[in-house]
């Protein structure tokens, strides 16, 4: 957290992208400022802190330091536990952030090289869905009740690609998603639809923009097992089809495994692990990832007892200090309650936050 | 001689529209269930959601309504105990439920939700010995006294569930039907309280029904598996076999399903089109055909019954003897046989 604070203060993006939206501000859409060349990422967030802020009191941290990149075509899978910061992270990215409570404290957010906490209104509305959109885990809770699905997918396109607002287009992005019989579902209400219809419906509405990142905030929690089989199957077929990035919040590291490409795993507000999924999954050096993976029976795996992760997450506000995860942890050393750590680069382009992090990945090389 | 013995369960309910109550159809939530536990043994009921898990679970505690079979306990007759008799029965079996945000009362202590069971039972003599007793099955379940002076928002999810289970174990219970209890908590929660029922299981003889839909927390806890799809149950045996060798493709969809940790399991997805019809409006034949990668005519038109083809290994297909690849586990998907078309 100090490490991330001077990272954050000595740099100068801020104040940069305050005055480069000024003076980019009325230029034609599709302009790029020079310098912004091809290896420019998709998102970048870096050092965001978001806290809740409360009457006369300071505001409680809850996302604390979290930086991330995605390039173009790439699935990030970002895991954690209730509590840990991940959905409101992935809110941030198209300013969703409930306000208030929730507020940027601080850090940046970046889609395309152009920072969106900086962005007026109209630049918002251009980015939100055409740039970035989102599933979340109800699609019956963010469909409209009282309108035809197919009316729903119709007023989505008319604000983001108005020339594609056609009868043809909606029943083209039902079938691409995967419902049968389109032309009676557009006619159907979405409490007419199953919960595993309805979250189609939804993606449906995410992608209908051609959004470059889709993201998908828990959209298979809510559902069945074939169900979600099927839910991630489509996000899978999208991805190579329409070639968007995708950023995965799940609590299920099974998830990950299926759809991801590179992992981060949060824990109390901060990114504890991020590793290629592979590596992440089957060598995990952060014990906090380690415990998560192991208190997951598998199937075809007998075992006595499953080996559970004691006491509960810390809750925002009431985060221990040093090492957060220090009075859970199984390797915990006398340091771990003094000393914060920061993230440390490994080899493999991994991160842990872990001082024995280095210690931990040997032991395994050995 | 069983625990507890179901015979051809079955719970239907009216559909009900406008003023004259006239019911245009009824759902058939079970249709047909039959099973039995044995005493200090877990079994696990799986199925997705609408297939009628939970109305088992409400059936067998008689908090809904039994339309036909007969429910055994202990070789008794106790489908239509009513009133005193019911009463007393309950106090040998006992429900935990899913959503422990909802299943206690917001307005009330954990030491009165959990008193108030001693108290309709008559269970404890006087304040003194009920908040002795009540510290007591704090502590067993792995919380302290003093909880017992919390209201269930001071609490976390895992803690609450814990609250519901102390309050299912204050009448000193001998089946416990656990109905989804680890679904909506997090990762980490949820081996903590597998960990508690296991260890509680042990202390207490006690004898689980343990509903879930995810099937390796299933596998983990339990002797038995039975699989319901659509009201009736269409596979049961042991946990073991089931998981790893199963015979109907409803158990082979859904085993196929489970997302795994191990990247290096490389396995072929059998993925179902469509969703579970509706318990109103069944397909005719086997419910599953509709959906089923195997389904040939006989499917769509006489329904299967459960059949022992290897000894405690139950399933209702008429495929079930068809010869088919063998599946070793985590190699192959378990329902790689039905990918391909047969």
């Amino acid at each position: 957290m100090i490490m991330g604070t001077v990272l954050f203060n000595a740099t100068p993006v801020a104040g940069a992208n305050r005055v480069w939206t000024r003076r980019f501000a009325g230029r034609p859409r599709g302009f790029r400022p020079s310098g912004s060349g091809h290896d420019m990422k998709l998102l970048e967030i870096c050092d965001l802190q978001i806290g809740f802020r409360r009457d006369g009191a300071p505001p409680v941290p809850v996302v604390d330091g979290v930086s991330l990149t995605l390039e173009p075509g790439e699935t990030l899978g970002l895991v954690g536990e209730s509590g840990c910061g991940k959905s409101l992270t992935a809110l941030a990215i198209a300013r969703l952030l409930p306000s208030p409570p929730a507020q940027v404290l601080g850090g940046d957010i970046r889609l395309e090289g152009r920072s969106v906490l900086q962005m007026s209104g109209a630049e918002l509305r251009r980015v939100r869905g055409r740039v970035v959109s989102y599933v979340f885990q109800e699609a019956g809770a963010s469909l409209n009740p009282v309108m035809r699905v197919g009316a729903q997918l119709r007023e989505c396109l008319r604000l983001h690609r108005p020339e594609a607002a056609t009868d043809a287009e909606v029943l083209r992005l039902l079938r691409l998603v995967g419902i049968p019989a389109p032309e009676t579902r557009a006619r159907s209400y979405p409490h007419e639809l199953s919960g595993g219809m309805q979250q189609r419906v939804m993606i449906a509405l995410a992608i209908a923009p051609r959004p470059k990142l889709l993201v998908a905030d828990e959209p298979t929690t809510a559902l069945d097992v074939t169900i979600q089989a099927q839910i991630i199957e489509l996000l899978r077929d999208l991805r190579r089809e329409l070639g968007m990035s995708i950023l995965l919040i799940t609590h299920n590291l099974g998830l990950v495994g299926d759809l991801a490409d590179r992992v981060a795993v949060m824990y109390a507000g901060q990114i504890v692990e991020a590793a290629p999924a592979r590596e992440l999954l089957k060598h995990p050096v952060h014990p906090y990832t380690r415990a998560l993976l192991n208190s997951v029976p598998a199937l075809g795996v007998r075992q006595e007892r499953l080996p559970a992760i004691p006491g509960t997450v810390p809750p925002p506000g009431a985060w221990p200090g040093g090492c957060r995860f220090h009075p859970r942890c199984p390797r915990r050393q006398a340091d771990c309650e003094a000393t914060p750590p920061g993230l440390t680069e490994l080899p493999g382009g991994r991160r842990a936050r872990c001082l024995y992090a280095r210690e931990i990945l040997e032991e395994k090389a050995r | 001689m069983a625990l507890l013995e179901v015979q051809n369960l079955h719970v239907h309910f009216p559909i009900r529209r406008g003023l004259l109550t006239r019911a245009p159809g009824t759902v058939k939530a079970v249709d047909g269930v039959s099973f039995s536990l044995a005493p200090g043994e877990t079994v696990g009921l799986v199925g997705e959601s609408g297939c009628g898990k939970t109305t088992v679970a409400r059936a067998l505690v008689r908090l809904v309504p039994v339309t036909k079979g007969r429910i055994f306990y202990a070789g008794r007759d106790v489908t239509a105990l009513n009133g005193a008799a019911l009463r007393a029965w309950r106090r040998q079996v006992q429900m935990v439920f899913q959503d422990p945000y909802s299943s206690l009362d917001p307005r009330m202590t954990v030491g009165q939700a959990i008193g108030e069971a001693l108290d309709i039972h008559g269970l404890a003599a006087n304040r003194t010995e009920r908040r002795e007793r009540v510290e007591k099955l704090l502590l067993d379940v792995g919380l302290e006294g003093s909880h017992a002076d919390r209201y269930p928002h001071e609490l976390s999810g895992g803690q609450r569930q814990r609250v519901g289970i102390a309050r299912a174990l204050a009448v000193e219970p001998k089946l416990l039907v656990c109905d989804e209890p680890v679904s909506a908590l997090d990762v980490s929660i949820q081996a903590q309280i597998v960990n508690l029922l296991q260890d509680l299981q042990r202390e207490h003889g006690l004898t689980y029904l343990f509903i879930a839909h995810d099937l390796a927390v299933v596998e983990h806890l339990s002797r038995r598996i039975l699989v319901m799809y659509l009201g009736r149950i269409v596979e049961a045996g042991e946990a073991r076999e089931v998981c790893r060798a199963p015979r109907h493709p409803y158990t082979q969809a859904l085993l196929s399903a489970v997302p795994g940790v191990d990247p290096d399991q490389k396995r072929t997805r059998l993925i179902l089109p469509g969703d579970p019809p509706s318990p109103l409006n069944p397909p005719p034949g086997c419910p599953f055909h509709p959906r089923c990668p195997l389904a040939e005519a006989r499917c769509r038109v006489e329904r299967p019954v459960l059949y022992e083809h290897t000894p405690g290994h139950f399933t209702a297909c008429h495929l079930v003897d068809a010869p088919r690849p063998p599946r070793p586990f985590g190699s192959t998907a378990p329902g790689a046989a039905a990918t391909s078309p047969a």
